[in-house]
């Protein structure tokens, strides 16, 4: 089956079976690799993107439930990495592997759409969804509190 | 569309694969981020730049393109290699670009980068004499085509930060590249010795930060070539059980299936890296793919391991614990004489579970095989080690294999030896099929394949001694390994037991290593983090059972150690440890030495009444020696101490009939952001001429610190994990 998706301002025709987690049109279908497969079950969070804005878990989202939605990627988060969390991140040096960083900047912006300066347990609640086995869970809460100062500046 | 492509002419590129002799090499700007200094895939094209020995070369602008010959997986290769050599070259850091070096001209051309592989926290401490001499080398011989054209000595030559000096007479190393090259040393120069650095030393950022915010930096799983196939496959449930039969209609009627295929494994060849029995089946995408081979229904032969399980294997470690061992350690009279004749005897049993590296990038390798060439992209910590094994795999020569060294998303030591059997897996499936593929483990495959970290069974007893000091200390560990070995790096059954420093007159250590079909390797701070745990809590048991404060007692018992003393001192000095908070508060000490580091931890936690734990702070002091950058140190040490606390607190594979049970992150636990302790990092270094790792060592001793920590605060001594699983409530 053909579906019109819009992702990061674009419009992608896609002929896959109605099912299909949105994660695998983006990566095998689009071509987008930035979004990650971690786990297939939304336990990881590393295939976060955003479906209107939300961030949404694209492991477990079929394709059809996203038609006629605005999908927004790593990639189409910022043209230059200059969205305040990607700033942040980059000042806070967090990514190790790296791997998990796509969806735990994605589940942070979302967090800053809605929350625009989250205590500790706002982002613990927020991003408790995000698994990150090298441990930089620390950096990931100092620079979302960054993100906050350098969104109001 | 972030991911960045280069836009080098044609023009450049031939001229400069004839100035670097093919190297494939380039480093190029990613636009918008000033400090970028690699890029998204940096294994392809060229380099404009002159190559002055196989690490670098110098381009016209000055840019200096450093090769690094390892694998980047999140502990920093690139940056502390390109440190090393920026450093005695003397450039400034903004001119430097990593890329990752050609693994196939490393193989086929005598082995110039000496070492390829990655892990054991060894890079700097063990490589930086041959990493650094890349760089004095090419600074030297800078100087010495510089002092040619000017005719004076080269000793009258001064070259700092990429410019070459002499009197009035002043060059950029870019103009005398070309010469350079040619130069030969009559003798090559020493590397700095640490009190000459400018660069080492200092707080520097990760080069491949900016590539890792914007899902431009490019992992095997990431690989996209024209005509690409994907495959999801299904080894046995219980490793190296054998495939007896498939029914595979059903699958190959699902639409982009392309073909189905079987593994067998071949005799005589049943090392970790093999093929066992299983099947592929490969489709248009990969969740295609795998969702047919869900249809595929398969009949496996289980044989006898089919019985095993977590409670078989503590019967036969608890039948073993009666059996004399191999002896791993021994000193002073018969402790288990002296023992036997006290009447102050403490004994305990511990145990450590089975434990997986769920790495969060899924194992995986893309391969393709062609008349002419094979490409392999494949998350390994060894590319050399692939790049062999699908030589191996296909009987093809070395020569015409090409590794690309990819960003690897976490390894941990689980990527050794090329990558599991996934590298073969991805080359035989490509073989048959002349097209590209690439294979994807789901999770639930990673996991139940992996190559785990083995449990342990551990028991030990001690005499405690007139002034309240032990005696005698005796202990007894069993591990289940993959055909038995006795080791897997550093890692024994009993390594940080039989190897803690504590002076205890009389010690008698023995191990057993018993063969399980489960596949084991090295695992992150491996044997230290596991025993660790044991011995640590122990030497709270003894100190406690004869008076004695424990962190006194750890001083005490490592006197005239410097690096024991020094990082206690400063646990002592840092952490406001003590052992007199009200219950349901608790404050744990533990030091254990990792890949030649000692690194002291200090948990406090708080547990409820009702049993409900946090884990509120951990102080680490580490003593590495030295160390060269301490941003990545800190960053390290909270990453170890985040693994080993997951494990800890929440892992535990669980083993019933012959597989694991628990194969996906909604039952295999691991810590989140939420349960994660403030971590504070302090460095306590000897630096009297020793060097030791930093990516592991921060693990080993926070896990203990944190169950002397919950025995504090409820008098419950926690001598299995994970934690979690215990009834921690107190009145």
């Amino acid at each position: 089956m053909t579906f019109k998706l819009n992702v990061n301002g674009t419009t992608y025709d896609v002929d896959v079976e109605p099912e299909t987690p949105l994660l695998w049109v983006l990566r095998d279908t689009i071509g987008l690799t930035g979004t990650k497969f971690g786990c297939g079950i939304a336990q990881c969070g590393a295939c976060t993107v955003h479906v209107d804005g939300e961030a949404v878990k694209s492991c477990s989202i079929p394709v059809d439930s996203v038609v006629g939605t605005m999908i927004t990627t790593i990639e189409g988060l910022s043209e230059d990495s200059s969205h305040p969390v990607q700033r942040a991140w980059i000042e806070h040096t967090v990514p190790q592997c790296g791997y998990c960083q796509s969806g735990q900047i994605m589940a942070a912006a979302a967090l800053l759409r809605r929350t625009p300066n989250p205590t500790d347990k706002e982002i613990d609640e927020a991003m408790a969804g995000n698994l990150c086995r090298c441990g930089t869970y620390l950096r990931i809460r100092r620079a979302i509190h960054r993100a906050a100062e350098l969104s109001q500046a | 569309m972030a991911v960045l492509e280069t836009n080098i002419s044609r023009r450049t590129l031939i001229r400069s694969m004839l100035a670097t002799g093919g190297g494939m090499i380039l480093g190029f700007h990613v636009p918008g981020v000033e400090a970028a200094v690699v890029a998204p895939k940096p294994w392809t094209g060229p380099t404009d730049g002159i190559e002055i020995n196989a690490w670098l070369t110098i381009g016209a602008d000055g840019t200096v393109t450093i090769r690094v010959p390892h694998t980047e997986q999140g502990q920093g290769a690139l940056t502390s290699v390109s440190m090393m050599v920026a450093e005695e070259l003397d450039v400034p850091w903004e001119s430097v670009h990593a890329v990752f070096a050609d693994m196939n001209r490393h193989v086929n051309r005598g082995r110039e980068y000496i070492v390829t592989t990655t892990h054991g926290s060894q890079l700097v401490r063990m490589q930086r004499r041959h990493i650094s001499q890349a760089g004095a080398s090419a600074r030297e011989r800078l100087k010495q085509a510089a002092a040619e054209a000017w005719g004076i000595d080269r000793s009258e030559v001064t070259a700092r930060q990429g410019i070459l000096t002499a009197g009035d007479r002043r060059a950029t190393y870019a103009e005398f590249a070309s010469a350079a090259a040619t130069v030969t040393l009559d003798q090559e120069p020493d590397i700095k010795a640490p009190g000459e650095w400018w660069l080492l030393g200092t707080e520097v950022a990760r080069l491949d930060v900016p590539v890792k915010v914007n899902g431009s930096a490019h992992y095997a799983i990431d690989t996209r070539l024209d005509g690409m196939v994907y495959a999801a496959v299904k080894s046995c449930p219980v490793p190296w059980g054998r495939l007896i039969s498939y029914d595979a209609e059903a699958a190959k009627k699902r639409p982009g299936v392309v073909a189905v295929m079987e593994f067998r494994a071949e005799k005589g060849r049943t090392g970790p890296n093999h093929l066992q029995d299983g099947i592929a089946v490969v489709a248009d995408s990969w969740y295609r793919a795998k969702t047919a081979l869900d249809l595929v229904s398969i009949e496996w032969n289980f044989g006898s391991e089919g019985q095993v399980s977590d409670e078989t294997q503590a019967a036969e470690a608890k039948r073993l614990w009666e059996e004399a061992g191999e002896v791993s350690g021994h000193k002073g009279d018969d402790a288990l004489k002296i023992i036997a004749a006290s009447d102050r005897v403490i004994s305990a049993e511990y145990h450590r579970p089975y434990e997986t590296h769920a790495r969060m990038e899924p194992i995986n390798a893309t391969v393709s095989v062609t008349d002419e060439r094979v490409d392999v992209w494949s998350p390994t910590q060894d590319q050399a080690a692939a790049l062999r094994i699908v030589a191996d795999q296909l009987g093809r020569d070395t020569k015409d294999v090409h590794v690309h060294t990819v960003f690897i998303g976490g390894a941990f030591g689980g990527n050794g030896g090329g990558n599991t059997a996934v590298t073969r897996q991805a080359a035989v499936i490509s073989d048959k099929l002349r097209r590209p593929v690439k294979v994807i483990w789901s999770r639930e495959e990673d996991i139940a394949q992996d190559k785990q970290r083995p449990p342990h069974y551990t028991k030990l007893s001690a005499a405690i001694g007139e002034n309240g000091l032990p005696a005698a200390i005796f202990s007894r560990a069993v591990w289940f390994t993959f055909q038995g070995v006795s080791r897997h790096g550093p890692a024994t059954a009993d390594y940080a037991i039989s190897t803690m420093p504590y002076r205890i007159p009389n010690r008698r250590h023995e191990r057993h290593n018993v063969a399980a079909h489960i596949p084991t390797a090295t695992h992150r701070a491996p044997g230290a983090n596991q025993n660790g745990f044991i011995i640590e809590q122990f030497v709270d048991e003894m100190a406690l059972a004869g008076g004695w404060d424990p962190l006194e007692w750890r001083l005490e018992m490592t006197k005239g150690l410097e690096p024991w003393q020094r990082v206690l001192l400063k646990l002592k000095e840092v952490s406001g440890f003590r052992t007199d908070l009200p219950r349901g508060e608790g404050m744990g000490i533990a030091v254990v030495e990792d890949h030649g580091s000692y690194c002291g931890a200090c948990a406090t936690v708080s547990v409820s009444r009702n049993g409900a734990l946090r884990v509120e702070k951990i102080v680490l002091v580490m003593n590495s020696g030295y160390i060269i950058n301490p941003l990545n140190c800190a960053e390290q040490m909270e990453g170890a101490a985040c693994w080993e606390l997951s494990h800890a607190l929440y892992g535990g594979l669980r083993l019933q009939n012959g597989r694991f049970t628990n194969l996906n992150f909604d039952n295999y636990n691991l810590m989140r952001i939420d349960q994660m302790p403030e971590v504070e990092t302090h460095f306590a270094l000897s630096e009297d001429g020793w060097w030791g790792g930093v990516a592991e060592p921060g693990g080993p001793p926070t896990a203990p610190a944190v169950a002397n920590a919950i025995y504090f605060a409820t008098g419950k001594r926690i001598r299995s994990t994970p934690i979690v699983k215990h009834d921690l409530s107190w009145s």
